[in-house]
């Protein structure tokens, strides 16, 4: 029951707040979305320690064809949701005073939080797919209507690539469905008719989900759509994207591919790894050469997403909760990156790393609060990515160390791009465009001190976190 | 049967409603004999039915599900045009046109006899030529009745030279009769002819390439509600019809028949979409995206799947359709308004009418397949019985022509929020129009959410 009301808030207030005067339209949809993050936490806190799909809810939907509108969630669901409510206010929040937002772009918001909580609940394969392209639509919008100068061209190759994936990914779900035992879209027995089926037919399986979720990601070579769509979408559509939508793809793995089918993931899981250690180590080399600070970010989150799609394609319980709470890091630092890349931009009129620097002296508060984000994300050790970092090669290494250490290379070509970036921008002369560098807005702050908060709460106690999706982590890969 | 009767009855009573003066409340009753016909369909579903003369006929459950469907597309096409045919021609002779023509379509889905197939096409097709040609100042409406006039004609003679050979080897028109002599008897050639003449006869009406050169210009020649009638209720009748002969007939030669449907989907689903994505007219790209839809169309009489494709086949025509009448309806004001059809004329229309955009936003998903639309369910249930029937190849070139006309349908919407040249006059939407708009936006949705409303009528 739970689990639908978290689906039908967002929802209802999507739909509500079209019809609320356009004054009130950020105030309405932040209560509503926290409404939700506030359920979402207390159902957090009573989590059962169990395996098991909680709070579950099963309705015959399309009956004719085994089709159900089943949701729940287990351990690694609930991250998950808790993820996406935690930081859909915040990104709400972000919307500065001096930009005018009709209503319909925080509807189009609360629409996506409902299509991503879905994605992370459904227990039906068909449900899934629909929750899976219903979470495009509004991305897309975003993007296409609030977006930069290129958006049309840009934004249409990221609908194009990304439905592509997912449509590959509709062809591998209904091959599982029409080789269940009774023509059903149930998400156990999808594992099993996976499971059932022999290497080579399973290896194409594989490639399916692998073009979807590898897109979604993105994967090295899949990630061309990336930094051009992050660059020219809005800030909002930007976190979206990178704090929440790319979690879809990792999510994907973990919840398909690893229970479902293991004979190929010991074939072919080794191409894949290799395909995004490759992507790691080259968007980390570009990421250095650039100069365009949004750029840089976005590059730094393919080296990172890299990294966590390599822990979890090894398929043991460490590389996976490593992904696990190395998703919920990389959405918080990646959020607060980008919003700070935002203030940047609004204060100085510049993306350009070079003609910035001294903010350090002007603004000291956004200073701290750079810097802290920056040590998140280059994995130092007491923040919140060093857990995850550590847990990913932990088990990269379980499955080949040579893997690691290349893999590892990241945490050092992390620190050059960010420390390179934090100096170049914080420290040093003030610029023309930094002189009159104002400090952050009670509103920014509002919008930063969660996420630093949560930096260094993940960085200390990650066993919160980690404990809740333990025995659904091992359930899922003892094949049950 | 009741179907049939009606509609004649109310084809007749529109004919004479210009000699008895009666002009003004004809529409009225042109909607309440569509829902009578649909109402008494409905009540033939569970009252078994028994065919009618001597087996010409056979109200099935889909014969019955084809004719509702029409019905409902008709009942909707008529709020549509409405406006035009009063407005610009004499409404009274081109209504009853339409309403003889849905008597044509009827009997192709409930045909049990080839020669009634062949007077339910014949009956369909005169009225929309007729039809085409409408707009009788316009030289390119001319052009499109006349052409399609030649091009039906051609087909019709392909038709009935199958039909011909199909009897002389079983020595019946009555489709079971053909069935049981082609399974007992040895005679594959003449047969495996007659099928392949049948099947170009019928490729021709449903325009699926190589047979498919006189549907573009006809398309845009034609004035744009007789367009939509002939890329909706045409196109369903010509389905209905295409699968019943193909599925009670000649099941068990499939494995010929279905290798040459193979290369003919193959080649339309690729032509069509790749030519929609260069027009500039969006009134010629949906004509060509008819085409591709077609073609999808297709898929689902390759891989025959019993009852299911029959299925698939009707839940994907009425839905089609219904997302066809809402962006012709709003290609109908974008271009009386401005008077272009092309890309630039939609330029601006979220700002002058969020109601109109929204619309045609929802109706460009539908037909490139989105979900939560109907359009995607469609083109899923296709794909899956596709799958389920060793189809897997086709389906995977299906899907890379359905992301070639994301393409296509995405430049509307693009269009749509592009800030405009200069700026553009408000249209105003009537009462009438706005109805069904909202009628059809709240159909693609609700049947993309339920499709089992549909699924269940066979």
């Amino acid at each position: 029951m739970q689990t639908a009301i978290l689906i039908l808030i967002p929802l209802i207030a999507a739909i509500a707040q079209l019809f609320v005067p356009r004054k009130y339209g950020k105030r309405f949809a932040i209560t509503a979305s926290l409404i939700t993050f506030v359920l979402c936490l207390v159902t957090f806190l009573q989590f059962p320690t169990s395996g098991d799909y909680q709070y579950v809810t099963n309705i015959p939907w399309i009956a004719s064809l085994g089709i159900n509108f089943k949701i729940g969630m287990d351990g690694i669901s609930m991250l998950m949701v808790l993820l996406t409510t935690f930081l859909v206010p915040l990104i709400i929040l972000s919307v500065v005073q001096s930009e005018t937002r009709t209503p319909v772009f925080y509807s189009l918001i609360l629409f996506m939080e409902m299509a991503l909580i879905g994605v992370f609940v459904s227990l039906d394969g068909f449900l899934f797919y629909i929750f899976w392209e219903l979470a495009l639509i509004p991305i897309y919008f975003i993007c296409l209507l609030w977006g930069g100068e290129h958006r049309v061209r840009v934004t249409l190759k990221f609908f194009i690539y990304t439905l592509a994936g997912s449509l590959f990914m509709l062809v591998a779900l209904v091959y599982l469905y029409l080789h269940t035992a009774s023509h059903t879209f149930e998400i156990g027995e999808l594992y099993r008719a996976g499971r059932s089926l022999d290497a080579p037919t399973q290896g194409i399986l594989f490639l399916f989900f692998f073009l979807a979720f590898g897109i979604k990601m993105p994967v090295f070579p899949l990630h061309t759509w990336q930094p051009d769509t992050y660059t020219e979408a809005p800030t909002q559509g930007t976190m979206l994207l990178s704090g929440i939508m790319l979690k879809m793809g990792i999510y994907g793995v973990i919840r398909w591919i690893l229970p479902t089918l293991p004979l190929a993931l010991s074939q072919y899981g080794d191409y894949a790894m290799w395909l995004a250690i490759i992507g790691v180590i080259y968007a980390s080399i570009i990421a250095i050469t650039r100069s365009d600070i949004k750029r840089l970010i976005a590059y730094s989150s393919i080296a990172h997403v890299g990294l966590i799609a390599a822990g979890v394609f090894a398929g043991n319980a460490i590389g996976v909760q490593g992904g696990i709470i190395q998703m919920l890091s990389h959405g918080i630092n990646v959020v607060g990156l980008f919003f700070i890349v935002d203030i940047l931009q609004r204060r100085t009129n510049t993306r350009k790393i070079g003609s910035m620097g001294g903010i350090r002296q002007q603004a000291p508060f956004f200073a701290t609060a750079f810097l802290i984000l920056t040590l998140g994300a280059v994995a130092l050790p007491l923040t919140d990515g060093f857990v995850g970092e550590f847990l990913l090669i932990n088990g990269i290494y379980i499955y080949k160390p040579v893997m690691a250490v290349v893999g590892g290379f990241t945490i050092i070509l992390g620190a050059v791009y960010m420390f390179r970036t934090y100096q170049r921008t914080t420290l040093g002369e003030t610029s023309v465009e930094t002189e009159k560098f104002l400090d952050l807005t009670p509103n920014e702050k509002a919008v930063l001190i969660p996420l630093l908060i949560m930096v260094i709460v993940i960085g200390i106690w990650p066993n919160i976190f980690l404990k809740v999706s333990e025995p659904a982590v091992t359930k899922l890969l003892s094949g049950n | 049967m009741i179907t049939l009767i009606i509609l004649s009855g109310l084809g007749i009573l529109t004919l004479f409603a210009q000699i008895l003066r009666f002009r003004k409340g004809l529409f009225p009753v042109i909607l309440v004999g569509l829902a009578a016909a649909f109402y008494f369909t409905s009540a033939d579903y569970n009252s078994n039915p028994q065919p009618w003369f001597s087996s010409m006929l056979d109200f099935n459950h889909y014969a019955i599900a084809f004719s509702r469907s029409i019905i409902i597309i008709a009942f909707l096409w008529f709020m549509m045009a409405r406006n035009y045919f009063l407005q610009e021609t004499s409404a009274t002779d081109h209504f009853a046109l339409v309403i003889f023509s849905l008597v044509g379509a009827v009997s192709m889905v409930s045909y049990n006899n080839l020669t009634m197939l062949f007077l339910g096409i014949e009956i369909l097709s005169l009225s929309a030529y007729v039809l085409a040609a409408s707009d009788k100042g316009n030289i390119l409406s001319n052009e499109a009745g006349f052409k399609y006039f030649l091009m039906g004609s051609f087909a019709t003679g392909f038709l009935l030279f199958g039909i011909t050979l199909i009897y002389g080897v079983s020595g019946s028109f009555d489709l079971h009769t053909i069935q049981q002599s082609i399974a007992t008897h040895q005679q594959p050639g003449m047969v495996l002819i007659g099928i392949l003449l049948l099947l170009v006869g019928l490729c021709f009406k449903a325009s699926l390439v190589p047979f498919h050169f006189w549907a573009p210009d006809v398309y845009d020649g034609a004035p744009t509600p007789v367009t939509a009638y002939m890329a909706t209720v045409v196109k369903t009748a010509a389905f209905g019809a295409f699968f019943r002969l193909f599925y009670i007939c000649f099941p068990d030669m499939i494995s010929q028949w279905a290798n040459v449907l193979w290369w003919i989907v193959v080649l339309t689903l690729f032509i069509a979409n790749i030519t929609a994505v260069r027009q500039n007219s969006v009134k010629r790209m949906l004509a060509y995206s008819s085409i591709a839809h077609a073609g999808y169309l297709a898929i689902a009489i390759v891989s025959m799947n019993g009852d299911a494709s029959g299925r698939a086949i009707l839940y994907y025509t009425l839905t089609y359709s219904i997302s066809t009448i809402t962006a012709f309806t709003v290609l109908y004001m974008v271009a009386r308004n401005s008077g272009r059809e092309d890309f630039g004329a939609f330029e601006g229309l979220a700002k002058t009418n969020p109601f109109l955009s929204f619309v045609m936003v929802v109706a460009m998903l539908s037909l490139a397949g989105i979900p939560p639309t109907a359009g995607f369910f469609g083109k899923y249930y296709i794909f899956q019985n596709a799958i389920a029937t060793h189809n897997t190849g086709l389906v995977l070139l299906a899907v890379i022509a359905a992301l070639i006309g994301v393409f296509y349908y995405f430049r509307v919407i693009i269009a749509v929020y592009f800030k405009p040249e200069q700026s553009s006059i408000p249209i105003t939407v009537g009462g009438l129009h706005r109805t069904v708009l909202f009628i059809t936006t709240l159909l693609t949705i609700l049947l993309g959410l339920f499709p089992d409303l549909i699924l269940q009528w066979i």
